[in-house]
């Protein structure tokens, strides 16, 4: 009986200390994220919101993650350093979040085959390395709108970075928008030659407004054209994160990223062990574009805003349906159609209506 | 295409564009003249936009910030000052050592700030003078860093070469040996420039985050101290064509944004460099033409007296 009951006794504390020693390695088994950054999360704009996001897994998984993040990161050799300093230190889930650390990334990838990767705005994939983007052009259709009703002069200052396609597809889009409501709709374009500069985009700014331009639209990083904006009494619109603070009467609306919930929808696949390779292209239906609060806009353009928006994020409205003209008069989209991903990804041409040249061609 | 109406708001642009590169160049003219090659420029000058804006934002005062991002920019350029001057160190490594420390103390004390804005400094405005067309805005309504850095160039045009003072700091910069037999302090003299250029550079840092585009974001300097470190050799050390060159490349770079609004259908790429490209034209041409002077004998050279 003593044998019996005591065997049982050992029985017990064995499968106790077992489960006890299976959860404890559990509950100590994180998993560690790494998330690499091209510019400063100080930016206030595209790093900013990467890190907001990486902010948001952290409150949603607590102590089940690890983040730890690299800014400033230059897209060069460096980049490659970097990334595999990274997978070194233990990470599993590595989010490089710009175009240029496209190459970095599948050669540390295909190093490191048990690491996975997520690139933003980039086009290759391994088995290891997803992509993923975000339809930024979706929101630049909705301030194209507004953009036409709200301007007296009929001209909109745009403040570019570089001529990639991402780029000029949001011109493109942003036009398009425009010329539904007001066909003869113009554009002025600077191309500040970097993605962050804010005394260049001040400059930019205030060198549009004096050429007439009340609407200022911009595709770089920090809020200094929105700021100049302000201080000349103009409307303009916001880039990647909520600029109200230094556009109070100027800004009509942002077009902000907000990547935390695709971040988390991943890294739940990673601690699941579900985690595959895919190409993720979402825009307002998903959450990865929001628009900021319309203001400083009579009621029935936001009525219009808000109505384009729905359409968007419904399906019914795609910006870039047909028909779609090239400035040489070309049909490139019929009437019924819409442009194809893979020609909005690789665009490097304007719609008919802008009268400039793409820097290059 | 420029017409009469907006030529007065460009000009007024181009004047406070160069402010900021003309107050950073100066004073590291100054200590070029001494003899030290300081390239920890773009880290005083950041570290006073971070120091200033954190300053004028927590205290209200925007003088409070500007004197606070001059002592901020003086205090960084001890540390190149400590190594390079007095344990005798590389110039050009120590210079890139402060640049870069400068750089990453500027984030972490910025870093609160990121996303809060200040009112701009207030601008000029005198009653008849102001609204003249054309050049009222541009010489009667700009903001007190643009006055200051005028009155900051005439001190230091003035200063080298019709003061003792400066007579002694050329003397310095030129050869370090003959002054030091002469019994000049010559470490203390190159401290005290690096000091100047320490003060210039965190206030030229103050004028961007104060005035020009009055808020905090990480690298907002954008590579502006390494361009004032060009000037001052294209300049041949040379205050007044310090000027021309500053002024020159503020105006190039405003009026090829102002073309590529035209549309014109020129490569953005061609006109993003064409600031550079004039500027350096420019001096080159002036610089064979007139003869002028070359670097300091003594520049990038450290100093130990013999015991």
């Amino acid at each position: 009986m003593r044998k019996i009951l005591s065997m049982a006794v050992v029985l017990a504390a064995g499968l106790a200390l077992t489960g006890a020693g299976q959860g404890g390695a559990q509950a100590a088994e994180k998993l560690k994220i790494g998330f690499v950054y091209v510019g400063p999360i100080g930016d206030f704009g595209w790093s900013y919101q990467h890190d907001q996001g990486r902010k948001a897994v952290e409150k949603e998984f607590g102590d089940k993650v690890e983040t730890t993040y690299v800014e400033n990161v230059p897209e060069g050799p460096d980049a490659e350093r970097v990334i595999e300093q990274l997978a070194r230190a233990g990470n599993k889930l590595i989010f490089t979040t710009s175009f240029g650390f496209m190459e970095p990334t599948l050669k540390v990838a295909k190093r490191n085959p048990k690491v996975n990767f997520e690139h933003a705005t980039g086009f290759k994939r391994e088995k290891n390395v997803a992509t993923y983007n975000a339809k930024f052009h979706e929101g630049r259709y909705i301030i194209g709108q507004i953009a036409a009703k709200t301007s007296k002069t009929g001209t909109i200052g745009y403040i570019a970075s570089f001529p990639i396609p991402e780029v000029i597809s949001g011109i493109n889009s942003m036009m398009l928008g425009a010329q539904s409501i007001r066909p003869d709709m113009k554009i002025k374009i600077v191309w500040v030659n970097s993605w962050f500069d804010p005394a260049k985009e001040a400059d930019a700014a205030k060198a549009l407004i004096d050429q007439g331009a009340d609407i200022i639209a911009q595709h770089t990083d920090s809020p200094a054209a929105m700021q100049a904006a302000e201080s000349r009494g103009v409307k303009a619109f916001g880039q990647s994160s909520d600029m109200k603070a230094f556009g109070p009467n100027a800004q009509l609306t942002s077009i902000v990223d907000d990547w935390a919930p695709y971040y988390i929808e991943r890294v739940q696949l990673a601690l699941d062990g579900k985690w595959e390779t895919s190409n993720s292209w979402h825009g307002l239906d998903h959450g990865e574009v929001v628009m900021a609060p319309y203001t400083n806009m009579p009621d029935d353009v936001k009525a219009l805003a808000q109505a384009t928006e729905a359409s968007i994020k419904s399906g019914a409205l795609n910006p870039f349906k047909g028909p779609i003209y090239k400035q040489d008069g070309t049909l490139v989209v019929k009437e019924g159609e819409a442009l194809p991903d893979g020609q909005i990804l690789s665009m490097n041409w304007y719609i008919k209506g802008i009268d400039d040249k793409v820097p290059g061609q | 295409m420029l017409d009469v109406a907006i030529l007065g708001a460009v000009l007024a642009s181009v004047v406070a564009a160069a402010t900021t590169l003309l107050l950073a160049s100066l004073g590291e003219l100054v200590a070029e003249r001494a003899g030290t090659l300081n390239l920890g420029v773009e880290g005083m000058m950041i570290i006073g936009a971070a120091v200033g804006y954190a300053t004028a934002y927590s205290s209200g005062s925007l003088l409070l910030g500007t004197l606070a991002a001059i002592l901020a920019g003086t205090l960084l350029s001890l540390v190149f000052a400590g190594l390079a001057i007095w344990l005798a160190a590389n110039q050009v490594a120590s210079g890139l050592a402060t640049t870069i420390l400068g750089l990453g103390l500027a984030g972490l004390i910025g870093a609160p700030f990121v996303g809060t804005r200040l009112d701009a400094a207030p601008t000029l405005h005198l009653p008849v003078l102001s609204d003249l067309p054309v050049i009222g805005r541009m010489m009667f309504g700009q903001d007190a860093f643009v006055y200051a850095s005028l009155v900051l160039l005439a001190v230091v045009a003035y200063g080298l070469v019709r003061t003792r003072t400066g007579l002694v700091l050329r003397a310095v910069g030129e050869s370090h040996v003959a002054a030091h037999a002469l019994g000049h302090p010559v470490r203390k003299i190159r401290t005290l420039a690096v000091m100047f250029g320490g003060a210039c550079a965190g206030l030229a840092g103050a004028h961007l985050s104060l005035a020009y585009t009055p808020f905090w974001a990480s690298d907002m300097t954008a590579g502006r101290g390494w361009i004032a470190l060009a000037l001052v050799v294209f300049s041949a050390w040379k205050p007044m064509w310090l000027l021309a060159g500053a002024y020159l490349f503020g105006a190039v770079s405003i009026l090829q944004l102002h073309v590529q609004g035209f549309g014109l259908g020129i490569p953005s790429q061609l006109l993003s460099a064409l600031p550079y490209l004039a500027t350096i034209v420019a001096l080159v041409a002036i610089s064979a033409l007139k003869r002028g002077q070359g670097a300091p004998a003594s520049l990038g050279l450290p100093f130990v007296p013999d015991r």
